[in-house]
């Protein structure tokens, strides 16, 4: 069997502030194989940005980063701050949250997309760095003239689209895109979407996408890790997952979600999503779930195991399978 | 109290201000328990005398006690600074939230004015309405009155801008659903919010008076009978005390100018801090 | 019973001369006060959806026609009306943190109405009335009264924001994008809420949205709106499963259904290319449209019946059928 193109051990990204610890990640395990995506979903606090920019190695002080993480069997957390930042855009790209403004008000959009080329010692004889940009545009639907224009022209839709052509300039191994069409239109973010599984297909990357849009994961990836408060609660197939969701947070996810013909049936999960500063031991869905165990669930955080191929789950409920 | 202490502690910029500012203000009122404010004034002492351990601070060409002048004038240019500042603010804050919470034509009548009134050089006004009332003895509280002319319209612009913003957040439009009138409003929903803002505008309407009045002082427009720092400097000029060696004279009131003017800036910036909620730590 | 609320002709423009948006397309629409239905109206950006809810709430003023409060034009009520006015008319909105000053608690949101409409006499009374309404949505006093916005999670203060319309017993909620901003776990919760506000006050209640997943679970009726006109309208099950214009089927094939099994299938229908100059007199929808024909970019279509007369759709393969008057959308729903 190949070895996935990532893989993260354990990692744990910890904030250490006055008020205590801040577990925002805590003990996160997962793989991807290559020319797969990769959906992780979780509401706001379970950490889930938080992993993004830890793969990134963009996590400031006061946080800090722990465990492992392989991109083609290089550990990412073990480089230096050289050989990282170089390792950014030509290994490992991404598309940040908001990224449509993230674009430089006061460059043109060639020179942006030509900017990380250039600063990784890309070199382009006169005129191909208009072909170079001409290209990477045609590759995420736009044309050519784009080219010349500044962000306030161009609409949420299109600054999207470069910002999909910014990350993928240097053909990375690895794509992380963050809720890349949270503050799209419907019809819009169908095609940006659309646009950026064709290319990951065509380009055969890998892909993690992040985001909280149950929805969205469903029509777009191929398998499905759910986070909660610091913790991957499921992985799995994603058709895997909707179908027969094994933990009871991923179930209630799932139930509370609006499907043609359950019109008029609400199944919200009662309670709140804890907080991650210096968190209570045990299970961080307890207090919510509807079949925690008593005594178990609250005390003890239950590993991630495989259950089945392919199938992973943190919940004392299976502690009996093999 | 101890809240604001915790507070202050993640806040240095806040602290320091407010600390050197409460050190100037216990330095001119009880400073009046150890010196005589009269020897403030000229032919009180012996003149020219280098600091002793009779006179502290040394004495000037006019036989000043300049631990006296020091004592009396901090209170004084701190004054003229409060007096600007207060009546800048005042109508910069009935301007701002006018002009900013009705729009339309009051809107554009009031910025109108506040626009072409600040294309005219500040400075020049103040030289020019100085310089009408040169014959006339300059108190302090003149002096305010006259530095404060210039020192309303930055509040009143910027204060306008913060309205205008604030104007349309949905917590406004929640208050109108609830039934609450315009004034009450501006008095209980956006004067509430922008307390730091105003705060900090006051501490910058008081620099901006300041040094526009130490600016005419120095040249000889200003309370000429009153030991104030901006008049000290005037007279270190006008005996060229640098010349004749009188180093102490020169650099006291240049020390408390920039105290003062440190501290405006300090707590303007620990303010700033507070004004506005997206520098604010939130751990 | 007399409309609660109508846009009469509304044209709502922003900007002047030749390059001036029309938010809003001579809009006429009335919500009767004992029609105890949830009616979405959706749309994307531009739409015109924000737009009908500030004409609606008094805080834009229309370039044509009139908004009317019970028979009144909004710009002609005295001081009596307006009180009135502001008690039944209410709603929720988007940001959950944004509608509460950050300077006092959240009670405040609670208490402030409660006096100025008088609903309660006394600091008990309203303290009870207060706890009651949070018990209801889910909340419990103890934990969320005499604490700061910062201090609570985004679906704390959106329930309470739902509270403070179960005190005010208001004739007509709006409800902007209500869910948008609060997590998963939260939104049915919320929507349940909103659901039975209107169940238990009988009160109508408009549902302003782009996302059509959330109208379709908490709402009965649906109009679809674009650039400022009314595409289709209908019930909100049919409207969704068959919709009928090629604007509402473009929306509905490019919805993320979180089903693996509903996949988002062929590409839509559309014509690229933005929505170009055509002209005052044309189907707003033509450049965009794969069926557009010769009278779409001629004129505006009517609202041609569909689905055996409970839907409409202005658009002119339709055309033949039936139509129903601009003036009469609202009786779509009540018949």
């Amino acid at each position: 069997m190949k070895q996935p193109l990532v893989e993260i051990k354990d990692l744990k990204t910890y904030f250490y502030v006055k008020a205590g610890t801040v577990k925002a990640v805590d003990g996160l395990t997962l793989t991807v194989e290559t020319g797969t995506k990769l959906g992780l979903v979780g509401e706001s606090g379970s950490g889930k940005t938080t992993m993004a920019l830890a793969i990134m190695r963009m996590i400031r002080p006061p946080g800090t980063i722990q465990g492992q993480i392989l991109v083609d069997g290089v550990d990412l957390l073990k480089l230096s701050e050289e050989e990282m930042r170089k390792a950014r855009l030509s290994k490992i790209a991404m598309i940040p949250q908001g990224a449509m403004n993230s674009l430089n008000p006061v460059a043109r959009i060639k020179d942006q997309v030509l900017d990380g080329m250039l600063d990784h010692g890309e070199k382009f004889a006169r005129g191909e760095e208009e072909k170079r940009v001409a290209y990477l545009l045609d590759m995420v639907g736009l044309q050519a003239k784009v080219a010349k224009m500044f962000p306030h022209e161009l609409s949420g839709g299109m600054k999207q689209r470069v910002t999909a052509a910014i990350a993928l300039s240097m053909h990375p191994k690895v794509l992380i895109a963050d809720e890349p069409t949270s503050a799209l239109d419907v019809v819009i973010q169908r095609e940006v979407m659309e646009m950026i599984t064709r290319l990951v297909n065509d380009l055969n990357l890998s892909m993690i996408l992040i985001g909280h849009d149950m929805g969205l994961m469903a029509q777009t990836v191929d398998r499905l890790a759910v986070m909660y408060a610091g913790h991957i609660m499921e992985i799995g197939d994603v058709r895997d997952m909707f179908a027969d969701p094994l933990h009871p947070y991923t179930k209630a996810l799932i139930n509370s979600l609006p499907v043609l013909g359950n019109r008029g049936v609400f199944h919200g999960i009662p309670g709140v999503p804890p907080s991650v500063i210096n968190p209570p031991p045990g299970c961080p869905f307890a207090s919510r779930c509807p079949d925690v165990i008593a005594g178990i669930c609250e005390s003890q955080t239950a590993p991630l195991r495989e259950l089945r191929p392919g199938r992973w789950v943190a919940c004392h409920l299976y502690d009996g399978e093999k | 109290m101890s809240g604001f202490l915790s507070y202050v502690r993640r806040n240095p910029a806040l602290g320091v201000g407010i600390g050197m500012l409460l050190f100037l203000l216990l330095f001119t009122t009880l400073g009046r328990l150890f010196v005589n404010p009269l020897h403030a004034y000229p032919l009180s002492v012996m003149p020219t005398q280098p600091p002793s351990a009779q006179y502290p601070f040394g004495t000037d060409v006019q036989g000043r006690d300049l631990l006296a002048v020091m004592v009396v004038g901090t209170g004084l240019t701190l004054q003229i600074g409060a007096i600007a500042g207060a009546i800048g603010l005042s109508v910069g804050i009935v301007l701002g939230f006018v002009a900013g919470y009705s729009g339309g034509v009051l809107d554009t009548v009031i910025t109108s004015v506040i626009d072409v009134y600040m294309s005219i050089p500040g400075f020049l006004i103040l030289v020019l309405i100085a310089s009408i009332f040169s014959k006339v003895d300059l108190g302090v509280t003149e002096m305010g009155l006259i530095v404060s002319i210039v020192s309303w319209a930055g509040p009143a612009r910027a204060i306008r801008a913060q309205v205008l913003s604030m104007r349309e957040r949905p917590f406004v439009m929640m208050s109108k659903l609830s039934g609450m009138g315009t004034f009450e409003i501006i008095m209980k929903e956006l004067v509430p919010n922008l307390a730091p803002y105003l705060v900090m505008s006051l501490s910058q309407t008081v620099y901006g008076g300041l040094q526009a009045s130490l600016g005419l002082e120095a040249l000889g427009i200003g309370a000429r009978r009153e030991p104030t720092m901006g008049m000290t400097l005037y007279y270190v000029q006008y005996y060229s005390a640098l010349m004749l060696g009188m180093w102490w004279w020169v650099i006291e009131p240049i020390i408390v100018i920039v105290l003062v003017l440190t501290s405006l800036v300090m707590t303007s910036f620990g303010l700033d801090e507070i004004a506005n909620p997206r520098r604010r730590k939130t751990v | 019973m007399a409309p609660i609320v109508e846009l009469r002709n509304v044209s709502k423009f922003f900007g002047s001369g030749p390059s001036r948006t029309v938010a809003l397309d001579d809009m006429t629409f009335s919500v009767d006060e004992d029609f105890a239905k949830i009616v979405t109206i959706a749309g994307e950006s531009g739409s015109g959806k924000t737009t009908i809810l500030m004409l609606l709430l008094g805080f834009y003023d229309p370039s044509l026609g009139s908004v009317m409060y019970r028979g009144k034009d909004l710009r002609k009520l005295d001081k009596d009306d307006t009180v009135d006015f502001r008690r039944n008319v209410q709603a929720v909105f988007q940001d959950p943190f944004a509608v509460y000053n950050p300077f006092y608690k959240v009670d405040n949101l609670l208490s402030i109405p409660i006096k100025n409409f008088k609903i309660a006499k006394g600091k008990e009374e309203s303290r009870h009335l207060m706890e009651t309404a949070l018990t209801r949505v889910g909340l419990r006093p103890e934990e969320t009264l005499g604490r700061f916005p910062h201090q609570l999670s985004g679906g704390q203060r959106q329930r309470i924001a739902v509270a403070r319309a179960l005190i005010l017993k208001p004739k007509i909620l709006l409800a902007d994008e209500p869910v948008s901003m609060v997590d998963a776990s939260l939104r049915a919760t919320l929507l349940k809420q909103i659901r039975d506000l209107n169940q238990e006050l009988q009160i109508p209640i408009l549902y302003i949205t782009h996302d059509l997943t959330t109208s379709y679970h908490v709402s009965d009726y649906i109009i679809v709106l674009y650039h400022g006109s009314v595409m289709e309208a209908g019930n909100v099950e049919e409207v969704i499963r068959s919709p009928k214009h090629p604007y509402t089927k473009l929306l509905v094939n490019s919805i993320p259904w979180p089903d693996p099994n509903m996949l988002w299938g062929a590409t839509a229908e559309e014509v690229k290319g933005k929505a170009a100059e055509l002209g005052t007199h044309a189907c707003k929808f033509a450049n965009r449209c794969p069926h557009a024909f010769e009278p779409c970019v001629k004129e505006q279509p009517d609202l041609f019946r569909t689905n055996k007369g409970t839907q409409v759709a202005a658009c002119f393969l339709f055309q033949g059928s039936e139509t129903l008057a601009k003036d009469k959308l609202g009786t779509l729903f009540t018949k």
